[in-house]
This record gives C-alpha cells, structure tokens and sequence, in this order.
C-alpha cells in the first residue's frame, strides 16, 4: 500500500517528527517553531551528579518526548504510547499500523543506525523517526534531520527500536489515534499555554541548576573547572557544552532561534506586536549563545588557555541569562494580552 | 543570526538552520556544517582514542580483559553493556578482569561478542592479536 506522506526536513528529531506527523493526521497548521514553543522545548539544565559521555550533562531544551506530549495534550489530541517486552510483539504492531496504512513513530538509539553519519553514532537513545511503509523486509523510514526518506531492514530497526542503556526506548510507539483537523481557535489557546508553561520552566523552577538560574550556575562552574579539572579535561568539558548546544538540530544557538521563530509564527495568531520585538531578544540569545560557543572553541582547540579565558566564557554565559531573564519576564507581562 | 551568517564550513551532515532575512523575518536555511561544532566532535572523538589506546595497553600488559577494550572501542560504559548482555552490572565489573574473564563460559563470551559485532575467537585471542601487532 502506498501511503502519501511528505517528509520535510527540520531542526531537530523531535519537532520534526511531531510536525510531521501531526501534519499527516490533519493539522495542516502545524510548523516547527509552533510544536516547540507549544510543547514548551526552551530549557536550560546543568545536572550536576550526572555524567554523559565522561562529560557534563547539559541540555538546551526539554525532557525527550515533551515536545509531542504537550503539543498532542494542548490540541486535544488523543495519542496511543506503546512499550514493549519483546521484539516480535513491537514488529507484528507497527506491520499492522502500516498494512492499514497509518505511519506511526518511534523512539530509537542512534548508534546502530546505519544512514547517521557515523561521527554523531553514540549511544543515544531518545532519538526519534517516523515508520512509513514496509515493502517486502525494509520500512521507509522519514528521520526529519535527514533531507530524504531513508530505508531500514527489518532487522535493523529492530535493534534501534531495541536499543539498550540509559533512556532504551524499549520498542516504543506513538501516533495520534485520529485523523482529527484542529481550528485555529485550538492553536490560538495551544500557544499561549506553551508560553505560560515556558516562562515557569525557565524564570520560576525551583533550585539554581535549571532555567535561567541553572545558565548562572553553569557560568561559575565554567570558571572553576581551568582548576579543578585541568587543562585537558576542561577543554574536553566545554566540547561537550559546545556538542550539546549544537548537536544536530539546535538550529543553532541551542534552540533560541527556533523559538524566536515561534514568537514571530505566534504573532500571527495573536497580533500583539510586542511578541516581534522580544522574537528579537531571543535572536539576540541565540547569537550570544553561538560568540560563546566559538570562545569555547578557541579553548579546546588550544588557542585561548588561560584563567582570564574562562572567565570570558563564564561573563558571556552571565550575559545570556540576562538576556534570557529580561525576554522572559516581557513575555510575562505580554502572555496576559493573549487571550 | 542573520541568513547569510548561516555557516557554510563542510561538517559531516546538512542541517536546517533557523535565521532571519533582511526584514527580520525568521526563515530557514541549509547548511553543511559549522567549524565550531565539527571540531567540538573532533575532541569527544580524540578524548574516545585515547581511551581505546589506554584500554589497548592495559590488555597488552594484562590489567584488563578484552571487555575493557571491546568496551571503549564501541564507545560503551558498564551500564550500557549490562544493558545488551542481560549481565549485572557488578558482574560486568568482574568480567574485566583478565582472571575472571579466562574462566568465563562459551556462553558468556557468546553474549559479549553478539554485543560488541566480533567473533568469540576475535574476542578470546585478542591479547594474542594485539600482541602480534605492536
């Protein structure tokens, strides 16, 4: 059976793969700067008591799986979640979707998957694809950080479907349970929710590790880590900070110019015109975020080494949270508008 | 950032950047790569060589199995490796030891090989192999 599908290459996996997706089940509307400033994806976390890679735990945006969890929810739209135990079961589900021509996604590792560019192939477990088709034993697979469809065997996704460690999807499945158009009304109320929800996430969450709190923290932890951690291994820590906020699909300046693109599509939606011009803050964010990516370069590429290096580093960091901190409480004051 | 700052340095895949026109109009754009990212890459790659070569050595002088090795190479830590064999993770541990690993069952080594894509022969005689080539 062929399905009629139209893949689009995005930012980042999983905005992608709900933009995608709910496009195919009826929401024509759907773009991905809304489905992540609906699902809320502008975060900033510094774990302190974990460890990725040997490197500091950082993240630019939200848990794995929000993004589409908060889109779905915002726009009533009613989603099927599945985990399974055995491969077999995951396989025969996902046929049936597909004879009855549903695509349907998946969570899956990257490190076995054999179209990825093998230098971002670590063991990634929340990346995320939509299953199209099956023809004999391959599925045509829309990856939406690939500019093309892309072909697996059976066998092949079964074991990133299956793949182990931390976050292991466990076969994981979704899709809208409808095909179920949403009014504009829906995406109107849809994106002044994920605004509200995006200021508490970054202005009013407890503790200094998350939010515009936890760039802070990062930025003091920056300057120590010349001492504490030594030459090699800071330089090693701040490639991390730098892979983190660029990994595929920051777009970016770790994900602030996708939302200063939500701003300007939600303008459209609510002709506030104050939203234009703090879509402009964010722009600025974005590009602070990227003139400290290239300091920190200049670090682990050896150029720049000492103490008053770092120091730079963590004052930029200091300077983005304010930047951050005053969009923020603008869009506070400008969310009450938008109603 | 501005569209035409989009980087355009050769990276490793094209990506969809988010940029603003000439109105300030948020529009998206492809690019092929930013040297600042390709060479953050370069380093996490580095620093994965340089464990291998640590774990290299330490299996030439008999400090640590071929797990350690297998472990590195495939860029693994003992979580993820409990994780595809079904071991503990205590169990793992041991098993990184070149005593615990001689004594280990067809069976066992059977797990880490599907594990690690090699061979039980290529997983058994790599202190030979390693040995041979230096």
């Amino acid at each position: 059976m062929k399905i009629d599908f139209e893949h689009r290459l995005s930012a980042h996996c999983e905005n992608g793969v709900t933009t995608n997706l709910l496009r195919h089940y009826g929401i024509q509307q759907m773009t991905e700067p809304l489905a992540f400033g609906i699902g809320s994806g502008l975060f900033f976390i510094y774990i302190p008591f974990m460890k990725v890679n040997g490197g500091p735990a950082i993240s630019f945006r939200t848990m794995p799986g929000m993004i589409f969890k908060r889109t779905c929810n915002s726009l009533d739209i009613p989603v099927v979640r599945k985990k399974f135990s055995s491969p077999e079961k995951a396989a025969r589900e996902l046929d049936e979707r597909l004879n009855n021509g549903h695509p349907a996604a998946c969570q899956v590792g990257v490190f076995y998957l054999p179209y990825f560019p093998k230098e971002y192939r670590f063991h990634f477990n929340a990346h995320n694809l939509i299953v199209i088709d099956k023809d004999g034993d391959n599925y045509l697979v829309s990856d939406p950080v690939m500019e093309t469809t892309t072909t697996l065997s059976s066998y092949e996704l079964e074991r990133v479907r299956f793949a182990r460690g931390p976050l292991a999807p466990r076969g994981q499945l979704y899709y809208p349970r409808e095909k179920r158009p949403v009014t504009d009304e829906q995406i109107k109320k849809a994106i002044t929710r994920g605004i509200r929800r995006n200021i508490r996430d970054m202005l009013h969450i407890p503790g200094n590790i998350a939010g515009i709190r936890g760039i802070r923290y990062t930025a003091g932890k920056i300057k120590k880590w010349r001492d504490k951690l030594g030459l090699e291994k800071s330089r090693s820590y701040l490639a991390q900070l730098v892979r983190m906020q660029e990994e595929i699909g920051t777009g970016g300046g770790g994900f602030r110019f996708i939302y200063g693109a939500f701003l300007q599509q939600a303008h459209a939606y609510h002709p506030v015109d104050e939203l234009i011009g703090i879509s402009g803050q964010f722009t600025l964010a974005g590009d602070r975020w990227r003139d400290a990516a290239i300091q920190a370069s200049g670090i682990y590429k050896g150029r720049l080494s000492t103490q008053q290096d770092y120091n730079v580093m963590g004052d930029m960091l200091l300077e983005i949270a304010e930047i951050e901190k005053k969009a923020f409480k603008e869009l506070a004051v400008v969310v009450k508008k938008m109603v | 950032m501005k569209k035409e700052d989009i980087p355009q340095d050769k990276g490793y895949v094209n990506e969809l950047s988010y940029a603003v026109d000439k109105d300030g109009k948020y529009t998206t754009e492809k690019s092929i790569g930013w040297e600042v990212k390709i060479k953050a890459l370069d380093v996490a790659w580095g620093d994965i060589e340089k464990k291998v070569e640590a774990a290299r050595q330490k299996v030439i002088n008999n400090e640590a199995s071929p797990v350690l090795y297998f472990m590195e190479l495939k860029i693994m830590d003992i979580p993820i490796i409990a994780g595809y064999t079904g071991f503990w993770q205590w169990q793992v541990k041991r098993h990184l030891k070149p005593r615990v690993f001689e004594k280990l069952s067809s069976r066992k080594l059977e797990k880490y090989a599907s594990v690690f894509e090699i061979t039980i022969e290529e997983l058994k005689n790599l202190r030979h192999t390693l040995l041979q080539n230096t």
